[in-house]
């Protein structure tokens, strides 16, 4: 195998055709469109788990500000939807027609430099990707070069995301301040409000999910990915083999950033509008929580964790609007106490012996098995 | 201060750190060969320790220079030191638990160091052979798929030199490695070391004098962060001050 680790094991295959089936085949048949839109959004969270099985899973890092990253991909979106439908005929009542309503309402007369290059859809695509990284790299480079982590690093970053909801809220004429960017109607002209723009877009997210699914299990089952986990047990070790450490924290943290800024960005395609409630302190730890009940050393853990924690809340937020919050606290609580490698864990302790053994592959540990995994030749 | 150039591998001069006002260092000068096994000894709060950190940059210097085959190591980060040739275990043994004691290994092999170059990194004939080859010569190589976690003290102590041979460094630092061994281990280790020192220098910390005199070739004393006497084990012996303060304690 090219890695040294085999990049997906038979029950690795098994998996991820069980999860393709699960989502691209059954939910869409059982499932009514409003559901499956309901699905859609919970998944785009489940870009946000991934980057954090990486980051805090593999390689030790807690980021308590994935929303932050989730938030700017969201945006971006948002605003290049908000341009396209504030066209001159869609606002000639506004005071300046051709601007997104709620600069209007707030005396603002001329679109915002920063605004510009959201008129260009591929430049969008470009900020979606590009501006999380700069992010990320700007707080990573800060705060691991300096040697800042555990708990001060998870403090700084749920302060970052703090810091962007505030920022967001307050700048309400080039944001849409607490209320969002809302009203958001067609993507190039196709309309993304209605139940068939709603499938369509589902399979689009189910299918960047899995894509970010087989690039994380590329990272992860690389030689960067073992470095990780050793980061992760002795920094200094790892250090005094000759690694500069802070660099791989910073690639493996943009990495989880973008992933989580693709998520924002499907959110607000299948949702029709962005808000700063996505952005800061709650939703952001409720993220890890998603990544600790499905185990957070697995990305296919992650996915249905986030599936899952979000089913929960949506069926016991509909009868206990006010008890939801708890039930959620007490859930972590009870993974991490309970189950410290989440579902995953539970499948990997009962299920996947019996599932290794249909497939004819011995049981092995987790880490891989060098003499059973041939040299490139 | 600069230091001057030396034919020596390592060469610590007017070497001083302090932390607080307390200098654990002091004034030190420190010359090492080429194919040297230096061993440090000296009572605890000598600065022995410290001396290793200074070396391979985990701590910073207040004064002086460290030159490595007439490399200034003082300005370096630690894992350009480690690219120049320095090695370094540490006091209790530093394996990575999770991992089996191949990727422990090949985790220390010399390439791929960087984010690219991890992210592409082969497991090829050349690192498998390796990987082997060392696993050999620090008794472990019955336990590649095993994970660290289930190798028994002496035998972590045993895969970090593993792991620091794989990096073929120069000079090796080696911080009380028999420390917790059993008497078989010791013998074990000693033999080890004896082997691989053939073509490498390495300094050693330890307090166990038999194995000081299995393994030294010169011996350095240190009593609060400066030398107190060096030369063969003989000599050191019977120094009376090495006596006083040490020895004969």
């Amino acid at each position: 195998m090219p890695n040294g680790t085999t990049f997906l094991t038979r029950s690795g295959w098994l998996n991820l055709a069980i999860l393709a089936i699960f989502l691209l085949v059954v939910l869409p048949l059982v499932v009514d469109p409003f559901r499956l839109n309901l699905v859609g959004k919970y998944l785009t969270y489940a870009f946000v788990a991934l980057g954090l099985v990486m980051c805090w899973g593999y390689g030790g890092i807690l980021s308590l500000g994935q929303g932050c990253f989730f938030g700017l991909g969201g945006y971006c979106m948002a605003m290049y939807l908000k341009l396209e439908a504030s066209s001159i005929e869609n606002t000639k009542i506004q005071s300046t027609p051709g601007i997104p309503d709620f600069m209007d309402w707030n005396q603002i007369t001329a679109l915002p430099a920063f605004w510009v290059p959201f008129k260009s859809f591929p430049l969008t695509i470009i900020a979606i990707l590009i501006l999380p990284t700069i992010l990320a790299f700007v707080i990573g480079a800060a705060m691991f070069k300096r040697r800042v982590g555990g708990v001060y690093f998870a403090i700084i970053t749920q302060a970052i995301s703090s810091i962007l909801t505030i920022l967001i809220v307050g700048q309400q004429g080039y944001t849409g301040g607490v209320n969002g960017i809302t009203d958001l109607r067609t993507l190039n002209g196709w309309d993304i409000r209605s139940d068939h723009a709603h499938t369509i877009l589902y399979f689009v997210c189910v299918i960047l999910l899995i894509a970010c699914l087989l690039l994380a299990q590329y990272v992860t089952c690389s030689k960067l990915g073992r470095i990780l986990v050793a980061m992760r047990e002795k920094e200094d070790r790892v250090r005094f083999s000759g690694y500069s450490v802070a660099n791989f924290k910073i690639f493996i943290f943009c990495l989880a950033a973008v992933f989580a800024a693709i998520g924002g960005a499907m959110f607000t395609l299948q949702v029709g509008f962005m808000s700063p409630t996505f952005v800061g302190i709650v939703p952001s730890i409720e993220m890890v929580i998603y990544a600790a009940v499905g185990g957070r050393f697995s990305l296919f853990g992650a996915i249905y964790g986030t599936l899952l924690v979000n089913f929960a809340k949506t069926s016991f937020s509909e009868s206990f609007p006010e008890l939801w919050l708890f039930g959620l606290g007490a859930l972590f609580i009870g993974v991490v106490m309970l189950f410290p490698n989440g579902l995953a864990g539970i499948y990997r302790s009962t299920l996947d012996p019996y599932v290794k053994r249909l497939l004819g592959s011995t049981p092995r540990p987790k880490s891989a098995d060098p003499s059973v995994s041939q040299p490139a030749e | 201060m600069q230091g001057s150039n030396t034919d020596y591998l390592l060469a610590v001069e007017n070497l001083t750190v302090s932390f607080d006002g307390f200098k654990a260092v002091s004034d030190l000068n420190l010359y090492v060969d080429e194919k040297d096994i230096r061993v440090i000894i000296g009572p605890n709060g000598a600065g022995k320790t410290t001396l290793l950190d200074l070396i391979c940059g985990k701590t910073k210097a207040s004064e002086g220079s460290i030159k490595f085959r007439n490399r200034e190591l003082t300005k370096m980060s630690e894992s350009q030191i480690v690219l120049a040739g320095v090695g370094r275990k540490f006091q209790t043994p530093s394996i990575y638990d999770d991992l089996t004691v191949f990727e422990n290994l090949e985790i220390s092999y010399p390439k791929g160091r960087t984010v690219f170059g991890a992210l592409t990194f082969l497991r090829d004939r050349a690192v498998i052979d390796r990987v082997e080859e060392i696993s050999e010569i620090i008794f472990l190589k019955d336990m590649l798929n095993k994970r660290g976690e289930y190798l028994s003290h002496g035998q972590k102590q045993w895969l970090e030199i593993g792991m620091l041979l794989i990096q073929d460094p120069d000079l090796l630092m080696l911080d009380e490695p028999v420390a917790g061994m059993s008497v078989s281990e010791r013998l074990k280790t000693a033999e080890l070391l004896n082997r691989i020192t053939s073509d490498r220098s390495v300094i050693v910390i330890e307090h166990d004098m038999k194995f000081v005199e299995d393994i030294a070739r010169t011996v350095t004393v240190l009593h609060q962060g400066k030398i107190l006497s060096e030369g063969t084990m003989d000599h050191v012996k019977n120094d009376p001050k090495v006596i006083e303060v040490y020895l004969g304690h």
